[in-house]
């Protein structure tokens, strides 16, 4: 009966829940299959990378219901990390990111748009120095499948651009250097 | 004349002396003016590499200078109550572990990813073998405080040197101005 009670409340939430289907996945942040790469113009000459070293989230996909994928993801702006001490505290401060006033970044998609079964748009809230905007931008699928030590794993990628000034960050680093490329790299592991 | 005496300080111990003082001066405001800096300044990159040049000579000064003192005499006190000497004194060791504190703290922001810091270009100072989380982040905030501190310190040190030398008309500025055996 009592097993019963249980599988109905499951079925019930199951099927109210809007994304009948789909497989809720944790980024596998403990084994680092992710990664959040920033990239900006250098002077107009190069391009300098970084990343985001403390960032965690969670998805729901299903192949067969992308349309209902969810993804979630908060970062910890003082993680940032461009191998240069002296950079990051820049980046870190007041005329950049101010990190101790906005400790975190974070992405809340509102829409996926499947485009065929490995890509697709994503859209969402994503907020940056205090400022939340809605942004879309292309998502890959790489893969999914088990994996050799009993999991279930499926990865994405994705890259956008953000205009700084957008978000309230107004320093000048040159013509060249106004807008940001954001490269994100997510592997999940299927809870 | 080189080494302190009982009347007086040495040449070595007054030359140390006024360096370190302009030196950190001078740091105080390049170090303010420096951060002003915006990325397209010509001189954005050179004034952060004389702060971080001339904070590490500094560095080396103060523990010769230290050193210095112990192998060293000091002049006696001049008469006068003993709180003031007290004073005079622990203001001496303050400004010698702040001096140390901030030069420590420079040195910890620019050596946070393990880069060491080149010295006028002649000279590399490895980094620490270990760091913490957000090192350059924390020692940001103390280098800071700590510069400040240091001027405050440094302007009641100098202002009760003024008052000795003006007021009570003793010879506490003249013994750091030049060497006097006569006495």
């Amino acid at each position: 009966m009592k097993n019963f009670l249980l599988a109905s409340t499951l079925t019930a939430a199951t099927l109210f829940s809007g994304f009948t289907y789909a497989a809720d996945y944790n980024i596998d942040r403990e084994g680092t299959h992710a990664s959040i790469i920033f990239k900006i113009k250098h002077l107009g000459y190069s391009w300098l990378t970084g990343r985001f070293n403390d960032f965690d989230g969670k998805f729901s996909y299903d192949q067969e219901t992308a349309d209902a994928s969810k993804i979630n993801v908060v970062i910890q702006t003082a993680s940032l990390d461009s191998n240069h001490a002296e950079r990051d505290k820049h980046l870190k401060g007041e005329e950049f990111l101010d990190v101790s006033k906005y400790p975190t970044s974070t992405f809340t998609s509102t829409k996926y748009t499947a485009i065929d079964e490995d890509s697709g748009t994503l859209t969402g809230e994503f907020t940056l120095h205090g400022v939340t905007k809605t942004i879309s931008f292309p998502i890959e699928k790489i893969g999914e499948g088990t994996d050799p030590w009993g999991g279930y794993r499926a990865g994405f990628s994705g890259k956008t651009t953000l205009k700084l000034t957008d978000y309230g960050i107004d320093y000048d680093l040159g013509p060249a250097s106004t807008h940001v490329e954001l490269e994100l790299y997510i592997e999940g592991i299927r809870q | 004349m080189l080494r302190n005496s009982s009347k007086s300080y040495g040449w070595i111990s007054i030359v140390i002396h006024w360096f370190m003082a302009i030196a950190i001066f001078f740091m105080f405001g390049l170090g303010l003016y420096m951060v002003e800096l915006t990325y397209y300044d010509a001189w954005y990159k050179g004034s952060l590499d004389l702060h971080k040049s001339l904070g590490l000579v500094l560095l080396g000064f103060l523990i010769f200078r230290v050193f210095w003192r112990v192998i060293n005499t000091q002049p006696t006190a001049l008469a006068g109550p003993k709180w003031q000497q007290v004073m005079a004194h622990g203001m001496h060791h303050s400004l010698y572990l702040v001096m140390l504190l901030l030069l420590v703290s420079g040195y910890l922001i620019s050596t946070a990813d393990g880069r060491a810091i080149v010295v006028f270009d002649l000279l590399n100072i490895p980094a620490l073998p270990w760091h913490i989380e957000n090192q350059e982040d924390i020692a940001g905030e103390i280098h800071a405080i700590l510069s400040w501190l240091l001027m405050a310190l440094s302007a009641v040190h100098a202002l009760a040197a003024l008052k000795h030398h003006f007021i009570n008309k003793d010879r506490t500025l003249k013994r750091m101005l030049k060497v006097d055996n006569a006495n």
